[in-house]
């Protein structure tokens, strides 16, 4: 433990030695404090967030017309703001909430940011978020799904993502229809991280299929960053669930991943929470050995030349990495505060707010597959949405429900390697 | 029901050869040099790396991986001693640790900048894939990682007690003045055991590599565990990390599939400072 704290301790000066200086020379920029995962366990979640941030502020900074309605794309720079840069101030959480804390105070008081965005873990996103509720400065998260996060009557806390909740929906309803054609779904198991996420989100899953009448058979809780999954993978073995819900982030993912091969086990339906399933580099080591897992989505390219194309092409030439769920959920949600940020026409954090909560875009002004971007009283979008996809033949996902919008059916029962 | 529990205990004795493999060679530098190297996670770390390189440029699996992780390693390992440990020694406490500490960030970062926080993965059945017998299933990665800690465990413990080069390496590592004086040179002993420590931890990141995953911060998720199996095992004991590895394997496998996986680093560390509490010098340790 005295190694992790320590650690902070010198990344967090190498951070702010990083970062901290340049800015000076221009009059008329926009600081936005930025809290990512950019080392520990999830760090490569970091890399891709910090490459998507790139692309989007150099759409924002920049002209690009040819992304059509996509507000602030078209001229260079903040237009309500005389033109204003966005200057991204990124600060590591290393995975850890008190980190993410103390990078949130960091980013208020030293770089004086006008607005924070961040922090991926929904377990950071809590206790940063609390910071920015204190100081008074708009916090704008993008990608964290546990639901209490926007129950607790913060004032200054807005988010963009489709939470939990919308998701254990989703999950009920595609099970119920893969059922009406013949798949077993009766008795679901959930696996998930002991973090804030993991817990909260097997938690409000369990509840949307509790309610349908359908108690969750087994639950198979494991500490973040296991070194061994084999116990959890034979707990699963032995008692045969038909459905599986995976809710972990990428190094346990992975690790899953090779111990259900090695001890041949697969469950009938393998659904996973997005988070690790949806990190490029789970597909690349374990993809070929996790044929048929479902995962949520929201991100779905349209064809060549469509404004999520274009993106999707800047961001494979910037990280070389195609785009996923999570940088497109986060790069949606920056475009959304940089937008507020434009129509509050200053960088004054009262003023930023009242904009966000104005704040109504239209499917077609989005990256994304939302139905609209718009916030209640509580900070959530009220208009997320999400689909479910599917890893089939090979590294990529193909969205696969509901069927309006499925590029292909599902395939079943899972298929593994 | 109880075939579960076999798969489990088997399961269990396998992971903890990996953890008596990996600490080896950090019980070896501490018992010698009273040197808590903090940099021992990210030895396996670059272990694993040389043996992921081997395979993705060369298609060589673990007969070329394994040796080639070793030597490349145990040069880390002497060039660290010369450079860095062999004046920190000569500072206080305080500057050893925090040494060691820059070491592993040194490490884990230019590895980060080199080959990115992307998690990479061996390709599965590097090594032969899956026995089954009997239902049950053990896979051959494992069991080689697990073969080779029992080899590496016996060598150590052979070179230290059978060989004339062990015993010097004891003579400085309990007194160095007495052994200066019978024409022993410590600095040479304490850069080969470096080396010799360096080298069997790089041995075990490339073995390990073939069943985990490969990133910069995962010597942060191993590192823990071999500072637990080096004091339960006995500062400087072999053997004694092998039994406590094994131990801390099974412990964790039963109390994971019983209790359950969030309870099972409780189980190990009540039983571990119980341990302690009665045992401070670890199984095998001297007082």
């Amino acid at each position: 433990m005295n190694l992790k704290h320590v650690t902070g301790l010198l990344c967090a000066a190498a951070m702010s030695l990083a970062f901290g200086s340049g800015a000076d020379a221009q009059d008329k920029v926009v600081k936005i404090g930025v809290i990512l995962p950019m080392s520990g366990g999830t760090a490569s979640i970091g890399a891709h967030a910090k490459a998507a941030l790139e692309v989007a502020t150099d759409i924002i900074n920049n002209a690009h017309p040819e992304l059509g309605n996509l507000p602030l794309a078209k001229n260079a720079g903040l237009a309500g703001l005389g033109g204003a840069k966005i200057e991204v101030v990124i600060a590591d959480n290393q995975g850890n909430p008190a980190t993410g804390q103390n990078q949130a105070l960091r980013l208020i008081t030293e770089e004086k940011v006008a607005a924070v965005f961040g922090a991926y873990q929904s377990g950071i996103t809590l206790t940063s978020s609390a910071i920015a509720e204190k100081y008074g400065v708009p916090y704008l998260n993008s990608e964290s799904v546990a639901a209490n996060l926007t129950e607790r009557g913060f004032k200054w806390f807005f988010r963009t993502t489709p939470i939990a909740t919308d998701f254990a929906r989703i999950y009920v309803d595609f099970l119920a229809d893969i059922k009406a054609q013949g798949a077993k779904t009766d008795s679901v198991a959930l696996v998930h991280d002991n973090t804030e996420y993991g817990s909260s989100v097997a938690n409000t899953i369990a509840g949307a299929f509790k309610e349908k009448g359908n108690a969750i058979a087994l639950d198979v809780a494991y500490p973040v960053n296991a070194t061994d999954v084999q116990g959890q993978v034979l707990q699963l073995k032995d008692k045969k669930p038909d459905v599986v819900i995976m809710i972990s982030y990428t190094s346990d993912a992975i690790l899953f991943a090779k111990t259900m091969q090695s001890l041949d086990y697969k469950p009938a339906v393998l659904l996973a929470d997005d988070a690790g399933y949806s990190d490029p580099s789970f597909t690349k080591a374990v993809g070929k050995i996790s044929q048929g897992v479902f995962n949520r989505s929201s991100w779905v390219v349209g064809p060549s030349g469509s404004p999520s194309a274009i993106i999707a092409d800047l961001y494979k030439k910037k990280s070389g990495e195609e785009m996923d769920d999570t940088v497109a959920r986060q790069m949606q949600g920056f475009f959304v505060l940089a937008d507020a940020i434009d129509r509050a026409g200053s960088t004054e954090p009262a003023r930023i707010q009242a904009a966000l909560k104005a704040t109504d875009l239209k499917p077609e002004q989005l990256i994304i597959g939302y139905k609209g971007v718009k916030f209640d009283d509580k900070g959530q979008n009220i208009l997320a949405s999400g689909a479910i996809i599917q890893l089939q033949d090979g590294e990529n996902y193909v969205s696969v429900w509901p069927k309006a919008n499925a590029e292909k059916a599902p395939v079943l029962p899972y298929k593994g390697w | 029901m109880s075939f579960v529990l076999v798969q489990v205990i088997v399961g269990g004795l396998l992971l903890g050869a990996v953890y008596a493999l990996f600490s080896s060679g950090l019980t070896l530098v501490w018992g010698m040099m009273n040197i808590v190297n903090f940099a021992h996670g990210d030895f396996v770390m670059l272990g694993m790396y040389v043996a992921y390189v081997v395979y993705t440029l060369m298609g060589g699996g673990p007969l070329l991986g394994a040796p080639l992780a070793t030597l490349v390693l145990a040069t880390v390992g002497v060039v660290v001693y010369f450079a860095l440990i062999r004046d920190i020694m000569k500072g206080p406490m305080l500057a050893q640790i925090l040494g060691t500490f820059g070491l592993a960030l040194l490490l884990r970062y230019s590895v980060f900048w080199w080959f990115g926080a992307n998690f990479l993965s061996m390709p599965p059945n590097i090594v032969g894939g899956t026995y089954a017998f009997a239902g049950l299933r053990i896979e051959a990665s494992r069991l080689l990682a697990g073969g080779v800690a029992l080899l590496v465990t016996l060598g150590l413990h052979l070179l230290l007690t059978r060989t004339s080069l062990g015993s010097k390496m004891l003579a400085v590592a309990e007194d160095q003045t007495a052994a200066q004086l019978m024409g022993i040179r410590p600095d040479t002993m304490q850069a080969i055991a470096w080396g010799i420590a360096a080298g069997a931890t790089g041995l075990a990141g490339a073995l390990i590599a073939n069943f985990f995953y490969i990133v910069p911060t995962v010597g942060e998720t191993l590192g823990i565990v071999a500072f637990v199996t080096v004091s339960l095992g006995g500062f400087g004991s072999v053997p004694g990390a092998l039994v406590a590895g094994l131990l801390i394997g099974v412990i964790e496998s039963l109390s994971g599939y019983l209790i359950g996986a969030v309870y099972k680093d409780i189980v190990v560390y009540v039983l571990f400072l119980l341990f302690l509490w009665f045992r401070p010098q670890g199984l095998m340790g001297k007082t």
